[in-house]
């Protein structure tokens, strides 16, 4: 056998069974659960008298739909309370290794609980209900977001039915500047590629710039794979993959632990092996990234204009910037920092962890929120990360500077819950998506880093962070 | 799941790219633990005047006159047309149930968001991947024709113009053909390997028990 990608020792070492056209069935070490997806493939299971194959793989948690705030009040509204109350029934009827329901201590995002947990391991393969799931990449396994019915399928056989993706190398050379992070990153090779410059691969990011980040910022990383299209992002085993999974609750321990070691560092692509496409990027041109539009793709630095929709040639993108510069209420032309925010959302699977929660604080420190910012609020991607926070002292950073400090939960990322825009509102958001309506009906977002959300909570507009003192 | 053999629809332009998930069913009729009643609220931020709420009298909200599947002449559509990235987003299957549940039996694009492809084929929905240059005619005909229709022979990998004029052959993998044309139930298909997934189940425990601990 010739040299391989990553990805390519993860799929080879979990096929079960092949067809001659390449439709294949791989194991599935991990099925991580929440409530928004999984009902229909409970049901499914139920109206078919199948069982779950191994309940022992499923870790599940509600995040979705629950509430940031009055944790004490319940779930006020009936269609969201049904849902978490139905992921309580499928757990307590099926079962589960290990459910963190609503209010438990550990409850949080999915992609933040798996990895803190070390429910995530280097190796897995990983399917979650939720195409953020690229995020469990970042500890080489193969982890991608499924559909319900796909749901349903791996319960019932452990085994989802695929094909091989090509692979896509994204190197990543030279350091990223100061003020300049994983999510700026992500953003700019979403800009460069487009939002289906991915489709069809697996990509794995590499070079010095992803070596120096640690977890959380490659976490962020992969966690916007499937905004530019692809299923799954993964980063190679290395010292910060091993030394952030030791002693975590779900992690091998003892000489476990030392075999687990010994296989996870093979987890890397080896010298020579063939990508289908290779990126390069040089990290010291990226620059704080924000977007203007209504797609992850329209995106520009910090320090650019909004893009005239007079100059763009082709039909299609020219109709698709005129929509967009429509909804977002934009003038063509005007610089990103003359925009200013109304809300501002520090939260998310792709930016809730305590990393981002530290850098974010740094901006805030002994300063205040805009007056004309409406609300600005931090939502901690789990309970670990809000009690780690607090004992950090970043909660009184945050409060004393305006911001609202909330319990866990997806929030404003999706507006599930109470947390939402209302219409023509405008949002700096450290979310993964800008799409019309994503943050509530008629809500205005552009993505962002939490240090940029959190400078311009202060500014009341975009600033370019760098500049930060 | 129902079947796919031949379809004979009307066609639907939506000329917009990068068609995300957000837009073909918005996040607050997600709380649905039911597989069917999506049609009403598909495209619902595009389609009614006023900010759509689960348990809303749907027929009595108002219409925004210039949204395409509002326009008479595109009623009883079964067969959409759209652009580059077509559900693109997030990995809802809420997306596929609602296209069928108003009435789509397939959607003819470029190209597709990954996830959102491969839950069609689950349905009985059926995403075409036709050439850019083939979408634009199609484009192009549906606005000139009124009433115009197309047929979509699955076994035959075609979508053809009924009276003839005109064909295109599509790309589908084999695997999803055979489910669609028989309407399979896929985990029906893999519980048959159901030893060999127990084999290789036991190999990997022994190999790698902290996966199963």
């Amino acid at each position: 056998m010739g040299p391989q990608t990553l990805y390519d020792k993860l799929w080879a070492s979990h096929v079960v069974h092949a067809e001659d056209d390449g439709t294949t069935l791989i194991y599935i070490d991990r099925h991580l659960v929440h409530e928004v997806t999984s009902p229909q493939a409970y049901e499914g299971l139920k109206l078919a008298g199948r069982k779950v194959w191994r309940p022992g793989s499923v870790v599940a948690t509600a995040d979705h739909n629950t509430p940031t705030r009055n944790w004490d009040q319940g779930i006020a509204d009936p269609t969201s309370r049904l849902q978490v109350d139905e992921l309580d029934r499928n757990m307590k009827e099926y079962g589960a290794k290990a459910y963190f329901p609503f209010r438990d201590r550990n409850q949080g995002i999915v992609h933040v609980i798996g990895p803190e947990l070390g429910v995530t391991l280097p190796g897995m393969t990983l399917v979650c209900g939720d195409s953020h799931t690229s995020t469990h990449g970042a500890f080489a396994c193969l982890a991608q977001g499924i559909g319900t019915s796909e749901v349903e399928h791996v319960l019932a056989t452990q085994c989802l039915v695929t094909k091989k993706s090509r692979n896509m190398l994204v190197l990543v050379e030279g350091q990223l500047g100061r003020g300049v992070t994983a999510k700026d990153l992500a953003l700019a090779i979403i800009g460069r590629i487009g939002t289906a410059g991915g489709t069809g691969y697996a990509i794995e990011y590499a070079g010095a710039a992803v070596r120096a980040l640690s977890m959380e910022g490659r976490m962020t990383l992969c966690n916007m794979s499937i905004e530019a299209g692809a299923r799954c992002g993964m980063v190679a085993v290395d010292d910060t993959t091993i030394n952030y999974l030791k002693g975590r609750r779900f992690a091998p321990k003892g000489d476990e632990w030392e075999r687990a070691t010994a296989v996870w560092r093979t987890l890397v692509s080896d010298d020579n092996a063939k990508f289908d496409r290779v990126l390069t990027i040089d990290a010291r041109e990226v620059s704080p990234q924000v977007t203007w539009g209504t797609s992850p793709e329209m995106v520009l630095p910090v320090d650019a204009r909004v893009p005239d929709p007079d100059k763009e040639r082709d039909a299609t993108k020219r109709d698709g910037i005129e929509r967009a510069l429509q909804y977002m209420a934009l003038e063509p032309n005007m610089p990103l920092t003359a925009i200013k925010l109304d809300k501002v959302f520090i939260g998310s699977c792709t930016n809730s962890r305590i990393e981002d929660l530290r850098a974010a604080a740094g901006v805030v420190r002994g300063r205040r929120v805009a007056s004309n910012v409406r609300l600005a609020m931090v939502v901690p991607g789990s309970g670990p990360v809000k009690e780690q926070a607090e004992r950090e002292g970043l909660d009184r950073i945050f409060k004393d500077a305006g911001f609202e400090w909330r319990e866990p939960g997806c929030s404003m990322c999706l507006g599930m819950n109470d947390d939402k825009l209302s219409p023509g509102e405008r949002c700096a958001s450290t979310s993964n998506r800008n799409f019309e309506g994503r943050q509530g009906p008629g809500g205005r977002t552009h993505l962002v880093s939490p240090e940029m959300a959190a400078a311009a909570a202060i500014s009341g507009h975009f600033v370019d962070v760098r500049n930060w003192s | 799941m129902e079947k796919f053999t031949v379809h004979n629809g009307l066609v639907a332009p939506l000329d917009r790219a990068n068609v995300d998930t957000d837009q073909i069913i918005p996040k607050q009729f997600l709380k649905s633990i039911k597989r069917t009643g999506f049609g009403p609220n598909l495209f619902d931020a595009w389609r009614y005047m006023d900010i759509g709420e689960p348990g809303m009298d749907n027929a009595k909200r108002p219409l925004k006159p210039d949204f395409v599947l509002n326009q008479p002449r595109y009623r009883g559509a079964t067969i959409l047309l759209a652009r580059e990235n077509f559900g693109c987003g997030s990995s809802r299957e809420h997306a596929p149930w609602s296209l069928m549940d108003y009435g789509f039996r397939a959607v003819l694009a470029p190209s597709y968001g990954d996830i959102f492809f491969n839950n069609s084929f689950k349905n009985g929905f059926l995403p075409i991947r036709l050439a850019p240059s083939e979408v634009d005619r199609l484009f192009h005909d549906v606005a000139a024709f009124p009433g115009f229709r197309l047929v979509i022979d699955l076994a035959a990998q075609t979508v053809a113009y009924p009276d003839g004029t005109r064909a295109f052959r599509f790309e589908i993998d084999p695997f999803s053909k055979h489910c669609l044309l028989n309407g399979l139930d896929e985990i029906g298909l893999s519980l048959r390997h159901a030893e060999k997934i127990r084999a290789f189940e036991e190999r990997r425990k022994a190999a790698h028990p902290w996966l199963f601990s």
